[in-house]
């Protein structure tokens, strides 16, 4: 076994995409994720890679464009205001279909918002962002070992679909320190006869999102969707405490983490309750989930916002005689155990007793 | 009958979509020939840019990524730092660079990025319909000045020539004009210099074309090439501001 390490969830990032073979990153600063372009810059050199710290976050999702278009693995990474500002390139790499990974270490808004963590991004990350019929696949690490892994395996899956990936943590996932295991990346090849290095020996190819003859921009959304369709398989989620669950709670990310304190509370206690965390938030797991309403007909979701996750779960499986549940909380504050256990507690005596 | 005259490799041989009496359709070509005569045409990527000039990957036989509006030169870094062995140029008009993209090409000029920037002022927006740009001329009328540039109301025609040579980090930037005969052969003789910069890893280069757009200037291509000599060539001087 590889020794445990202790580094900051932003350091587990940047190490993560260095392993997986990331050699060019983009940024600009924006807290509370400056370590992720502080260690970029600090060790992409080493690796022969380049960091340019942009002028802006337009720019920096630019550079990835551009980047990501000759085949090179390149990430970028900024917080919720920033996000904002690389939607146009984000929907510019879904249209043109170049890969990328996107790191949102979200911070709380709207408008400048504050440094605390929030939830408050789940509807720009899940449903495109920017202009434009378009999915990005979405990972939702709740640990530092995730954060690891996931941006790992974040380039994989932009290779394999030629689609931006973007990583949505937070202000908790980016600045807590935990122990990390490193492990080697196994290499995946994927197809390149796409990538941009010159018309040599072949004809010139072409990466754009304009399509303007008749009915070939009807063509093209409809690649793109069965593109997005096929994501399902990549669907990913964690369940704990299933066995005889009454109450199903689901959450994502940081409030996971916190509730899965909170639910081992309960289970002391003898409430029968289960969680269920979406590890990809689009892909969203609605099979999944609509499989467990089969025997289980309480839900529950509880985010760090006033509800955009909860409408996921509703689709999934807000039908029959099903009960969904919610607590939501703005940013400014992060809920203890002890709070969260509370909230679960209230809702399984309601529907359960 | 021996053939003197034909499309340089680097143009796919279909018919240009410009209006009559525009420029592009020339800037093309010389870039084009420029490709050719430095071999670059299996080692070059463009990138092209939002406006009339988005067109450049149906006329350029080599690789081209579509950049968003005004991006070009933060895109062409991406390209360029990861392929530093590519021929990289963007293409861009008024709009594009000097309006929307201001940022990516004063930052991508000062970090000096090795690509060559062609940048083609018309004083006008061309492709949504003839817009004030940065660079329409004082009492110049479009349909956002209706009754003329009015620098009190607009500010002034931006000069981005200039105001990129002042940048330390910028290599070579120059202004040139296809009006007539002796600007075009001076143009192509700049155009070179611009290229050679990149090629020989020197850093960043910057052609400005004045450029006429007879649609939106509402006038005949022969009225267009009156207006750039008496007009604009006594704001915008040509020649090579730096790095000659």
């Amino acid at each position: 076994m590889p020794k445990a390490i202790f580094v900051k969830g932003n350091e587990a990032i940047a190490m993560g995409a260095i392993e997986a073979g990331c050699r060019f990153y983009f940024g600009y600063p924006i807290t509370p994720q400056n370590e992720i372009p502080e260690y970029m810059a600090r060790h992409l050199p080493d690796e022969g890679g380049t960091f340019i710290q942009a002028e802006s976050e337009i720019a920096s999702i630019n550079m990835l464009l551009g980047a990501g278009a000759t085949g090179a693995r390149a990430m970028t990474s900024s917080s919720s205001p920033g996000i904002s500002l690389k939607q146009e390139g984000i929907s510019y790499m879904c249209g043109s279909q170049i890969p990328g990974v996107i790191v949102n270490m979200s911070r709380s808004g709207p408008g400048l918002g504050g440094i605390s963590p929030s939830q408050g991004d789940y509807f720009q990350s899940t449903r495109g962002g920017g202009h434009g019929d378009y999915r990005t696949i979405v990972l939702a690490p709740h640990s530092v070992q995730e954060n690891y892994d996931l941006t790992m395996k974040a380039f994989d899956l932009a290779d394999k679909y030629r689609n931006p990936v973007l990583i949505l943590g937070d202000a908790i996932l980016g600045q807590m320190k935990e122990p990390l295991k490193k492990r080697n990346y196994r290499k995946k090849e994927f197809p390149r006869d796409w990538i941009l290095t010159g018309a040599k020996g072949r004809e010139k190819r072409l990466l754009k999102s304009l399509y303007l003859s008749e009915g070939e921009l009807t063509d093209h959304n409809w690649l793109l969707f069965k593109k997005y369709r096929a994501m399902k398989r990549e669907i990913m989620y964690e369940t704990e405490f299933m066995e005889g669950a009454k109450l199903i709670v689901v959450a994502f990310g940081s409030v996971a983490r916190i509730l899965k304190s909170a639910v081992q509370m309960a289970r002391d206690q003898g409430m029968k309750i289960g969680l269920f965390r979406p590890i990809t938030l689009f892909p969203f797991p609605y099979a999944a989930l609509e499989k467990i309403s089969q025997t289980v007909k309480n839900f529950m979701a509880l985010e760090l916002n006033t509800g955009q996750m909860v409408e996921d779960l509703k689709l999934a499986v807000g039908h029959k005689m099903n009960h969904v549940d919610f607590y939501g909380r703005p940013p400014g504050s992060i809920p203890s155990p002890d709070e969260l256990f509370y909230e679960i507690k209230k809702v399984y005596n309601k529907r359960i007793k | 009958m021996k053939q003197i005259f034909d499309k340089p490799e680097a143009l796919i041989d279909i018919p240009f979509h410009f209006c009559p009496g525009c420029h592009h359709g020339i800037i093309h070509r010389l870039v084009a020939e420029c490709i050719d005569k430095y071999g670059l045409r299996e080692e070059t990527i463009g990138v092209s840019s939002v406006g009339c000039s988005v067109f450049l990957y149906d006329y350029f036989n080599v690789d081209v990524v579509e950049a968003p509006h005004g991006r070009a030169p933060a895109v062409a870094t991406g390209v360029k730092r990861a392929r530093p062995d590519n021929f990289v140029f963007t293409y861009q008009g008024d709009g594009d660079l000097a309006a929307i993209g201001t940022a990516e090409i004063i930052h991508a000029a000062n970090r000096g990025e090795h690509i060559t920037v062609i940048f083609v002022n018309n004083t006008v927006f061309g492709m949504t319909g003839g817009q004030m740009a940065p660079t329409t001329m004082e009492g110049q009328e479009t349909t956002t000045t209706p009754f003329g540039r009015n620098m009190d109301m607009n500010g002034f025609p931006i000069k981005m020539t200039e105001l990129l040579a002042e940048l330390p980090g910028s290599c070579f930037t120059a202004r040139v004009a296809v009006d007539n005969i002796k600007n075009l052969m001076k143009a192509k003789k700049i155009l070179n210099r611009a290229f050679e910069v990149q090629i020989n890893g020197e850093g960043f280069s910057f052609v400005e074309f004045l450029s006429a757009c007879p649609t939106n200037w509402k006038m005949s291509p022969k009225q267009a090439l009156v207006r750039i000599e008496e007009e604009m060539i006594p704001y915008f001087p040509l020649g090579i501001v730096k790095g000659g």
